[in-house]
């Protein structure tokens, strides 16, 4: 640990979940979560519907709805469990919604320079060039035309388009650590593939996270670094990425059955 | 300029609550009667027949019970207002001949300011009289008229008496006819034949004397085939006693022409503001009314499109903000006379604490105006449990060819909206006005950039603190 006399900030850069315990009014959905990502790597996060998958991401988050009753989610070393969820943004931890919700009259260009000014020092102003750049430069990986920044946040968007544009969002605001939420669902191959790109643009020693899925297939696309199954708000099994491969073929019965034990 | 501390606790978002000391020419003693309204008029250096018609409309006013529906008027008290008080110095044309403590109240309103920048011309009225108004050379070159009203009564008295009166009668209800009686300061306006402006006209209201009335009165011709947009702006100081604003807004849109008249309300929350807006539109001509009301205690205000000729259209755009203690009674008329008219109405409100907005509109469609066809869209927004709105419609149809469309839709802000904006790095505060900005966008977006910007900022301030 640091104290004010010590110049140098030693703690591990990281996201360590300890003992994380979560409900939804009485009902208890994490038991008890521990899991380590460096930044630098991806963590594939599987496991079946209903135990506990977007509950933690939520958690992470900050989501309001649930309450942590016990265990603590330190980032680079500091716990955000007590952090409002834009202080936990503006620390780089950044969720890629299962659903992301639709604002009305509010364009995703004025949406996302305010966004990025929020992240900036008081006083400091994103530029436009610095706006601009970013944008041409995330649009072009998401093979993405420039006039759909003057549309609505999510307004009327398909599926596939909030999805895709929950990457640019990412890619405009660079945080350090990512939560994707079943970003897979619903999308087909082409947008996918596009969803991939985006991440794998991002990917390197400054970007961890935690890929949340229920199936192999981003996986193939995303390559993550490990891969944890939850079950029953546990983590049940963790290993390399041939472990979405084994889920894959042989279903999740058997780690059902390892929750059990 | 003075802070009035004792009334921060009702109203501490309003930064437009200072004021001047009184220093006036002529002060009329208060409330009502035969004897300020002879002063008025005395003061203006009238012609009888406008002696006579104040008179008269005195008579309407006194015979008129006080509306019953809409809003509570229970607490003005017509009793305690000053009807009339004359600032010293007027209607100069240069800021350098405003008296200085009115000219450092514009200059802080940011309105030679503004008129530099962008507008066509400035009228700026301090308690009951026009302080200051001007046209820039371009414009007075071709044609366009933009004066005071008593200097529009004076110098074009003909075309003056062809339109006075004619759209809002002092017999439409009983605060025109308060104000046909007690009327002074607001803009006569003549666009000629073709003329089109294409930069905004602007006037600005500012009451600063305790309990005193404002009853400023519009004259607007938009002369066929020409353009313009007019935008009104107004402000007060904020007392524990309340204010009275009663303006009347006459237009005329001739066949061809296409007029937009924009209010930016912003009144202290001690004002009673209860106003007559209404445009008479002929063949083809397009009239527009943007209007947003943030301010006042209580407002009552209905601007109205009447559609005489053929081809004619009306689209009245509203936005309401309604705080604690506030009651935004606003709407719409839209009455069709002829065939093939059409018209629109957008209404949107917001309500937070103990705030109330309604929307009351009326949509007429007389037998013979074939095909004609109004649409209402009214939404309202409530940003907590406090909060309260309601939906008045009207629809009158006598033809069996009109087509109306109606809906409404009630919303609260969702709370995954509010974390979904926090996870990017916004405050619950940014939040909530980033998703109210959102609401209005269609409003706004039909503003100048500057008033636009304005309108967001005031909704910014009135949200400051309100979500959480």
């Amino acid at each position: 640990m640091t104290d004010q006399s010590s110049p140098v900030q030693t703690a591990p850069y990281q996201i360590e979940i300890r003992n994380l315990h979560a409900s939804v009014g009485d009902m208890p959905i994490l038991k008890g979560i521990n899991l380590t990502i460096p930044r630098g790597e991806l963590h594939a996060v599987m496991g079946p519907n209903g135990n506990g998958k977007s509950t933690l991401a939520k958690v992470i988050v900050g989501d309001p709805e649930y309450t942590v009753t016990e265990g603590e989610v330190l980032v680079d070393g500091q716990n955000i469990l007590e952090m409002e969820p834009d202080e936990r943004a503006r620390l780089g931890v950044f969720l890629a919604f299962q659903y992301p919700v639709e604002i009305p009259g509010v364009t995703i260009a004025n949406f996302l320079r305010l966004a990025m000014q929020a992240r900036k020092a008081e006083g400091e102003e994103v530029s436009f060039s610095e706006f601009y750049g970013k944008l041409l430069a995330a649009l072009k990986v998401l093979e993405w035309d420039e006039s759909i920044v003057e549309r609505y946040l999510n307004a009327g968007f398909s599926g596939g388009e909030k999805k895709r544009n929950e990457i640019l969002q990412m890619l405009m605001l660079e945080p350090t650590y990512i939560i994707m939420d079943e970003t897979d669902s619903g999308l087909d191959v082409d947008a996918l593939k596009i969803v991939a790109k985006g991440v794998n643009s991002m990917r390197g020693a400054n970007l961890g996270g935690l890929i949340i899925t229920h199936y192999q297939r981003l996986l193939d696309y995303i390559v993550p670094d490990r891969v944890h199954i939850i079950v029953d708000g546990k983590v049940v099994q963790s290993g390399g990425p041939e472990l979405a491969k084994k889920l894959d073929s042989e279903g999740y019965d058997w780690v059902k059955e390892l929750a059990l034990a | 300029m003075t802070v009035n501390p004792e009334v921060n606790d009702i109203n501490n978002t309003y930064e437009y609550g200072w004021s001047n000391p009184e220093r006036y020419a002529v002060k009329a003693p208060k409330g009502l009667s035969r004897e300020v309204v002879e002063m008025i008029s005395r003061n203006k250096d009238e012609p009888q027949w406008m002696l006579d018609f104040r008179l008269k409309a005195l008579e309407i006013f006194y015979s008129k019970p006080m509306p019953t529906w809409g809003a509570d008027l229970s607490g003005l008290n017509l009793d305690e207002i000053y009807y009339y008080i004359k600032p010293e110095g007027m209607n100069a044309r240069s800021w350098d001949d405003v008296p200085d403590d009115v000219k450092k109240t514009f200059e802080r309103l940011g309105i030679p300011e503004a008129e530099r920048a962008a507008l066509a011309g400035v009228g700026a009225q301090y308690e009951s009289e026009m302080v200051y108004h001007n046209l820039k050379e371009e414009w007075e070159k071709l044609g366009v008229v933009f004066l005071s009203i008593e200097d529009g009564l004076k110098q074009y008295p003909d075309l003056f008496r062809e339109h006075f009166a004619t759209i809002v009668p002092p017999e439409d209800n009983k605060f025109a006819a308060i104000n046909s009686a007690v009327w002074s300061g607001g803009s006569f306006v003549y666009v000629p034949k073709g003329v089109k402006v294409d930069i905004p006209l602007q006037t600005y209201f500012r009451i600063n004397a305790e309990s005193s009335g404002q009853f400023e009165r519009t004259l607007i011709i938009i002369d066929e085939g020409a353009q313009a947009h007019y935008i009104e702006g107004c402000t007060a100081p904020a007392y524990n006693s309340d204010s009275f604003h009663s303006g009347v807004i006459e237009i005329v849109v001739k066949e061809g022409a296409r007029f937009r008249y924009s209010t930016i309300q912003n009144w202290s929350h001690n004002v009673y503001n209860l106003v007559t807006q209404r445009a008479a539109v002929y063949g083809h001509g397009v009239m527009e009314w943007v209007d947003g009301n943030l301010g006042s205690k209580v407002t009552m205000k209905y601007p109205a499109c009447y559609l005489l000729e053929e081809g004619a259209r009306g689209e009245v755009l509203s936005i309401a903000m309604a705080g604690r203690g506030q009651h935004q009674d606003a709407g719409a008329k839209i009455v069709h006379f002829a065939a093939n008219t059409s018209g629109s109405i957008v209404s949107k409100s917001i309500s937070k604490d103990s705030g109330r907005s309604s929307y009351r509109g009326l949509v007429k469609i007389y037998e013979g105006a074939r095909n004609a066809k109004t649409n209402v869209e009214c939404d309202a927004l409530l940003l907590d449990e406090e909060a309260r709105t309601d939906t008045y419609p009207y629809i009158e149809i006598e033809e069996k060819t009109a087509r109306v469309g109606h809906e409404a839709t009630v919303s609260k802000i969702n709370d995954e909206q509010i974390l979904y904006l926090q996870s990017r790095g916004l405050s619950e505060d940014q939040a909530a006005g980033l998703i109210v900005r959102g609401f209005i966008e269609p409003i706004a977006k039909e503003l100048p950039l500057e008033y636009a910007v304005e309108l967001n900022r005031l909704i910014e301030l009135e949200m400051e603190g309100s979500v959480g």
